[in-house]
């Protein structure tokens, strides 16, 4: 497993794994603390970051190209994401003048 | 034979006139009112001439099959009519006495409003009756029991504007109600224990079992029996509707509360006689109810000043006489009683009808008198009916009655001279009702112009109200046909007519009983000649000497509060705080609202999910993921 | 070697994420995004995805982090008034990603095959070239929905942005 004592000449893929998990989860802790718009939003592109890096991992361990296809094809998607998110925090921002998330609950209960 | 005409005619009379009634002319109305009951009668003449009634034959049952109803188990009920000698006499006093009502009601309701709704009401009325009479099972029976009481309800309540008429609707209603009840128990008991409820069957199979000599089935269904009838019937404990129902107009007094369902009782009694003679302490009882039903009512009878609630008590009076032929096992006498009583108190209600009209609706016999001058058309009539309930000789009251008190003499002497007396005070207080209304002076409103002529042949309806005025002829014509009857009809010989069905006890009575009874009627008949014509201050004195004994009488020996205070008043509070407060309000209400809250108190807690926080609703699916991926992950690594 | 400068990277990117949750800015979130994209372009290289390291710098890192360094400059975002988190986050969203972790972390050592280690230049089917016969042949159909949702992003894009016409 996780060997302690002199460090390897190469790590095994299982560490990459580990570290687009600690990313995933530092995209969640910023999603749900943060409370910023924009913040959160960029939060949403570090979860798919995180996400992206398992794919590639994955497909250095199955010797497979597919993992990059998918990983491009994500990036695609944030960018077309985070084009209209971002559109829409404008609209937002211009009708409430805020940039606060809590404040935008108009469909509380 | 096509015996489903004879109920059908008045149905279809009561669908015509019901549905298309309001736009009809009255002449329309009036032909298809009593044209619907006088074909009826028509053809059940032609019916029991074809069957040979007319001519000795008819011996046995004659039975028309239409459909099976209700096919459930062993139980096998199918719509059957059938006509056997009891059901020849009943249809034909009940169609024809019903025709001469009939016509007799045009007349009468000439004034009134609502005129459609009523001859559609009475045609109805005719239909279930035939229903009770031609149905050969219990159910029939059962389903005309409760139509008749239906069309009472709806006739006695005719005038539903006032109050005391809807509240004698009501109280006839439910006071039978109390009475179908221990009829239904008694059907259900017979379907339990004969397996049909088939007349023909079921007393195929009471006839060949033993007589009970101690309280057994037989003894129960009989009682239970016996309490419907006293329902119907109006004997103790369950009369006190029969009075009360006078609200009604006095046709329907006359068909349905003297001459045809108040006679289902004792048809009903008479009908499922094997039952009753297999347990002879049930006879007894039977004999008892009626004697003494027979004994009160005319001592209540004698101090009322309502000419109709005299009529009324004599009516619950004459049913307890049959009650006591039923019971001393000369059924074919009770039957006897039930036709001759038909006629003369059809024609004694309708002669008061005619009395009333003629006061312009006055109905207080104090207000009455002399009208012998005014109506002599209607007195005649009268006093033929009025001889026959009194059991003057040779007249058909006589017949029945000395027939009836014969019987009782055979089979207890103290029932006899108690129906004696009674009969003295039937003929005391009927004759009291007569003399004060013919006799003496006139005590209405003063008459503004002279009367009409007497005796005219021809009826005439122009005439001014203040002076009693004799009847159309529309009127008098079916009161001369009964008191035809009344005076003849005892010489129509029931009992022998019945003797198929209620074999005839052997032997002579001896003679003495029937003078016994004769002198009874007359000495009544002089001693309200003595009261009300030669001395008439000689009632008030003797009410005011014996003031407790009259009050008790006047007031009906106060069973109506009685009533009122045991029963009604609890059952309605009762109603009100437990019924209504807890299990109403409390409980279906608490239910029903319970649902609701609960349902909203659900929603409300499942309403903080909505909170609007978009962070919240990411901590959400964060869970439900954790979750998720913990689920397939262990399960994953259980394998 | 490789592990050395798996360290570092994985070290600059981990820092950088904890810096993005943590600054009160978004412009400091935003470098510090940026900084978490470099890094991990260059654990892509080291997974031999050449192409995708190249497309993560120039789209992800060129493109859409400019775009949200324009946006947050044109709305003047300024600090947050005070990471005023709910108690219910603190005390249940923390722990519930520890959790989260630590699952993660167990069942990925749990099911993984064994493999050899990562090494530079041991996968060379992340070229260019490999990209392109696989995206034109294989994934063809996905690549032309793609352009259609990138069209549609961009009319999105526009017709949100638009001033209204008074």
């Amino acid at each position: 497993m996780i060997p302690l004592g002199p460090l390897p000449a190469a790590v095994p893929p299982s560490w990459y794994l580990i570290l687009s998990a600690i990313l995933f989860a530092l995209g969640v802790l910023g999603f749900l603390l943060r409370r910023n718009i924009i913040t959160v939003f960029m939060s949403i592109e570090l979860m798919l970051n995180a996400v992206n890096l398992s794919f590639v991992t994955f497909s250095y361990v199955l010797k497979r190209v597919d993992g990059h296809i998918f990983s491009f094809f994500v990036m695609v998607v944030a960018a077309a994401e985070a084009a209209v998110g971002l559109a829409i925090i404008l609209t937002v921002f211009k009708n409430r003048q805020t940039l606060e998330i809590d404040e935008v609950s108009s469909l509380k209960n | 034979m096509q015996l489903w005409l004879i109920p059908i005619l008045p149905f279809l009379g009561f669908l015509l006139n019901g549905l298309l009634g309001k736009k009809l002319s009255k002449p329309v109305i009036n032909a298809i009112a009593v044209g619907s009951v006088l074909l009826s009668f028509v053809w059940v003449v032609k019916t029991l001439s074809a069957l040979g009634a007319f001519s000795g034959g008819l011996e046995e049952t004659y039975k028309e099959h239409y459909y099976t109803w209700i096919q459930s188990g062993m139980l096998n009920i199918s719509v059957d009519f059938a006509i056997d000698r009891l059901t020849a006499v009943m249809l034909m006093v009940v169609t024809g006495v019903g025709t001469l009502i009939h016509i007799y009601a045009v007349g009468y309701m000439a004034h009134e409003g609502g005129y459609y709704r009523f001859f559609a009401y009475l045609n109805l009325f005719m239909f279930f009756m035939l229903i009770l009479v031609l149905g050969a099972n219990f159910l029939l029976l059962f389903v005309g029991w409760e139509g008749v009481g239906l069309c009472s309800y709806l006739l006695i309540g005719f005038y539903f504007l006032e109050k005391f008429a809807t509240d004698a609707g009501n109280k006839a209603f439910i006071v039978n109600r109390i009475g179908d009840f221990g009829f239904a128990l008694a059907i259900f008991l017979v379907a339990i224990h004969f397996g049909s409820l088939d007349f023909g069957t079921v007393f195929t199979q009471i006839k060949a079992m033993p007589i009970e000599t101690s309280a057994g089935i037989f003894t129960v269904i009989s009682l239970l029996l016996l309490l419907g009838a006293t329902g119907k019937s109006a004997q103790i404990p369950l009369y006190v509707w029969l009075p009360a129902a006078m609200a009604g107009p006095t046709p329907v007094s006359a068909l349905i509360h003297a001459a045809t369902m108040v006679t289902a009782g004792v048809y009903m009694i008479a009908r499922t006689s094997q039952i009753y003679l297999h347990s002879p302490w049930a006879l007894d009882i039977v004999a008892i109810v009626g004697l003494t039903t027979a004994f009160v009512a005319a001592t209540i009878g004698l101090a009322q000043n309502d000419i109709k609630k005299v009529f009324a008590y004599s009516t619950v009076s004459q049913l307890g006489y049959m009650f006591v032929g039923l019971g001393v096992g000369a059924f074919s006498a009770g039957i006897f009683h039930l036709m001759t009583h038909a006629f003369f108190k059809a024609l004694l209600f309708l002669g008061a009808g005619s009395v009333i009209h003629a006061c312009s609706g006055e109905q207080d016999m104090r207000y009455m008198g002399g009208l012998r001058k005014y109506t002599p058309i209607t007195m005649v009539t009268l006093l033929c009916g009025s001889l026959a309930i009194a059991g003057f000789p040779f007249l058909s009251g006589a017949a029945s009655k000395d027939l009836i008190l014969e019987a009782a003499y055979e089979h207890a002497p103290w029932m006899y001279w108690v129906g004696v007396f009674t009969a003295g005070m039937t003929a005391f207080y009927v004759f009291r009702a007569f003399f004060l209304t013919f006799f003496g002076e006139y005590k209405g409103k003063p008459a503004a112009g002279h009367g009409h002529g007497h005796d005219d042949a021809h009826g005439h309806d122009g005439h001014g109200h203040g002076t009693p005025h004799e009847s159309p002829a529309v009127m008098w014509i079916p009161l001369a046909i009964l008191a035809v009857l009344s005076v003849g009809g005892g010489f129509i010989n029931i009992p022998h007519f019945l003797e198929p069905l209620f074999p005839l006890q052997e032997g002579e009575p001896a003679r003495w009983l029937e003078y016994v009874a004769m002198a009874a009627g007359l000495g009544g008949i002089a001693m309200a000649y003595l009261f009300y014509v030669v001395s008439p201050g000689l009632p008030e004195s003797l009410a005011t000497t014996f003031k407790g004994l009259h009050t008790l009488i006047y007031n009906k020996y106060f069973v109506d509060e009685f009533y009122d205070a045991t029963v009604v008043e609890p059952m309605v509070d009762g109603s009100r705080q437990l019924l209504w407060r807890v299990a109403d309000v409390q409980v279906i209400d608490g239910v029903a609202n319970g649902i609701g809250s609960t349902a909203r108190g659900l929603g409300g807690i499942l309403r903080r999910a909505q909170s609007g926080y978009i962070r919240s609703y990411a901590a959400w699916v964060l869970a439900g993921s954790i979750l998720a991926i913990a689920y397939i992950g262990f399960m994953g690594l259980a394998r | 070697m490789d592990t050395i400068l798996f360290l570092i990277f994985a070290a600059i990117a981990v820092i950088c994420g904890i810096n993005l949750v943590v600054q009160t800015h978004p412009i400091s979130s935003a470098l510090s995004l940026v900084g978490v994209m470099g890094a991990l372009a260059a654990l892509y290289l080291l997974l031999g995805g050449e192409f995708i390291a190249a497309a993560q710098l120039v789209v992800y890192a060129g493109a859409i982090m400019v775009l949200f360094v324009f946006v947050i400059m044109l709305l003047n975002a300024g600090t947050e008034k005070r990471l005023n988190v709910r108690p219910l986050g603190k005390y249940l969203g923390a722990p519930l990603l520890l959790v989260f972790f630590g699952m993660m972390a167990y069942l990925i050592q749990k099911v993984m095959p064994p493999s050899s280690p990562v090494v530079f230049g041991a996968f060379q089917g992340g070229t260019a070239a490999e990209i392109g016969k696989s995206l034109f042949t294989v994934y063809l159909l996905p690549f032309e929905v793609t352009s259609v949702l990138i069209l549609i992003a961009i009319l999105g894009a526009i017709v949100l942005a638009r001033k209204e016409v008074d």
